[in-house]
């Protein structure tokens, strides 16, 4: 089985950090992993997202370009991405930042108002791993206890300080109901 | 680990210890971990003023016989292409890494296959050749390092890395082999003769014709060895394919989703997946010439088409040769590819 998610949205929400636990998260579970960046001027501000692939076997393309799995934290990405979503496939939206809704009703849309709830509760910039979290819980595409150990390896020690912020957020994402 | 920095990691443990680069998207994660890693292990990093500085201090370190490397994307190579026929033409070993974009001139910086000719048929003026490897996995780009190395050292000429920017910004899990590396004798190497030996001197220039024809004649004597003996190649489901999908690099890992979605659906695909691009390999093809179920070959690249000259050529007018492309750091997508194969009658 293969599993294609496209996170996407504004440089420095965390969308190529979201990418790189999920697709760190596929490889403790001993999946084929890739992990593939926009790169350039989107790191400049523009929109960015990244293409994860987790399969059980190796991975042919790594570029992501019918996600089943989408999260997408501003319009732009709104806009462009969510008609390329599979039939059956489940969307998360940050919905603070995102407002419009889409007309398909052949896909499964989760909208959590996360920059909000980061904010509310002294989790600024964790808006990501709190829409992770509703990932985790729609899709269970990896185990909680896999992407805890994930979080753990890829935050550096000098930083150890961030895993509970991590942490927090994704409960609260799991938690969440719209 | 990013594509760009295993590489570099990669070239570390096959003992090279002097890089030269100058950055360039989407390359700059091999200048990046160089800068970091060389000073800690008695290595040399250095960030040239240009990129025809960093190949003419590549061409130095080589002749003094160690292993040496450069990086680069596209606009960059043509640059070095200078300094490379210099390299060529003194019969010196080095590694030259392309992560190549969309061009010609300042192109774009997106993944692009579109250096393949200046890599393969004219990577500087006047006769010469480089190895010219093209991975397709992270993996692979790990493990061609060593390899290249070593081939660059046994027939004394410049290797080659063709890898594209999808490669090099793509994260997959990798394992390094635990190889020691394994550099030879290089008697010829200018390292100082300490009185105990005549002067040994690294020079491409040669006057007298008749003296560079015998120089050149013998460095081509040296292709004909690497070209019987080097060429690698990978072939999927293609003993019993219908339409064989001729690819390398990156693009090969789509073209294989594309195969594996025809498959499916019942129309018989293959993959021939050139593992070096020079010397360019003939036995995949000849074989699939000779194999009455091939109907078709399709050479499928992030390019106008250019590898598909050398697929021709193999062929020689045997079996029709079909190609498709994306071009400008566009990046094919495996339904394209499959509705390609499909139009090319491959439906049941």
């Amino acid at each position: 089985m293969t599993k294609n998610i496209l996170f996407a949205g504004f440089g420095g929400q965390g969308i190529l950090f979201s990418g790189k636990i999920a697709a760190y998260s596929g490889l403790l579970e001993g999946k084929e992993v890739s992990w593939l960046p926009s790169y350039g001027p989107e790191m400049r501000g523009g929109t960015a997202n990244c293409s994860v692939v987790i399969s059980d076997e190796q991975v042919a393309s790594p570029l992501v370009l019918n996600p089943d799995i989408l999260m997408v934290m501003n319009v732009q990405s709104f806009d462009k991405f969510i008609d390329s979503v599979v039939p059956g496939g489940v969307v998360l939206v940050d919905s603070t930042l995102v407002s419009k809704k889409t007309t398909r009703t052949d896909i499964s849309v989760y909208e959590v108002p996360a920059t909000k709830l980061a904010a509310d509760n002294g989790l600024e910039g964790l808006a990501n791993m709190i829409l992770m979290g509703k990932m985790l819980e729609t899709t269970s595409f990896v185990s909680y206890d896999i992407m805890k150990k994930a979080l753990e390896k890829t935050i550096p020690p000098k930083k150890a300080h961030l895993l509970d912020g991590n942490l927090k957020a994704i409960d609260m994402g799991m938690k969440y109901e719209g | 680990m990013k594509g760009n920095e295993a590489l570099a990691e990669a070239a570390i443990r096959a003992g090279c210890r002097h890089f030269f680069g100058y950055p360039i998207t989407p390359q700059t994660e091999v200048s990046a971990y160089m800068s970091k890693k060389m000073p800690k292990i008695g290595g040399t990093f250095l960030q040239a003023e240009s990129e025809l500085a960093a190949i003419n201090m590549v061409l130095g370190a080589a002749s003094a016989g160690v292993r040496a490397m450069t990086s680069s994307s596209s606009p960059g190579i043509s640059l070095k292409s200078e300094g490379i026929s210099y390299i060529a033409g003194s019969d010196l070993p080095c590694l030259i890494l392309n992560v190549m974009r969309g061009g010609p001139g300042l192109g774009g910086i997106q993944p692009s296959q579109a250096d393949y000719w200046q890599a393969t048929h004219a990577m500087g003026h006047g006769d010469l050749h480089v190895l010219a490897f093209a991975p397709s996995t992270v993996q692979e780009m790990v493990d061609t390092v060593m390899t290249a190395f070593d081939l660059a050292d046994k027939y004394r000429m410049p290797a080659m890395i063709l890898a594209d920017g999808l490669l090099g910004q793509m994260m997959e899990p990798v394992s390094f082999p635990e190889v020691e590396p394994h550099p030879i004798e290089k008697p010829w190497a200018a390292c100082g003769h300490g009185g105990k030996r005549p002067h040994n001197i690294i020079n491409s220039l040669y006057l007298q014709p008749e003296e560079l024809e015998q120089k050149v004649r013998e460095r081509f004597e040296r292709y004909e060895l690497v070209k019987a003996n080097e060429a690698r190649e990978e072939e999927y489901l293609t003993d019993d394919a219908e339409i064989v999908v001729v690819a390398y690099g990156a693009t090969a890992r789509i073209a294989k989703s594309a195969i594996n979605a025809a498959r499916a659906e019942g129309i018989k695909a293959g993959l021939i997946r050139p593992i070096t691009v020079w010397p360019f390999p003939q036995k995949g093809i000849e074989k699939a010439c000779q194999n009455p179920s091939v109907q078709k070959f399709l050479a499928v690249e992030m390019s106008m088409g250019q590898m598909v000259d050398d697929v021709r050529l193999v062929v020689n007018g045997r079996k029709p040769v079909d190609f498709y492309g994306r071009t400008g750091g566009i990046i094919p997508s495996p339904a394209e590819i499959l509705a390609k194969i499909k139009s090319m009658g491959g439906a049941q």
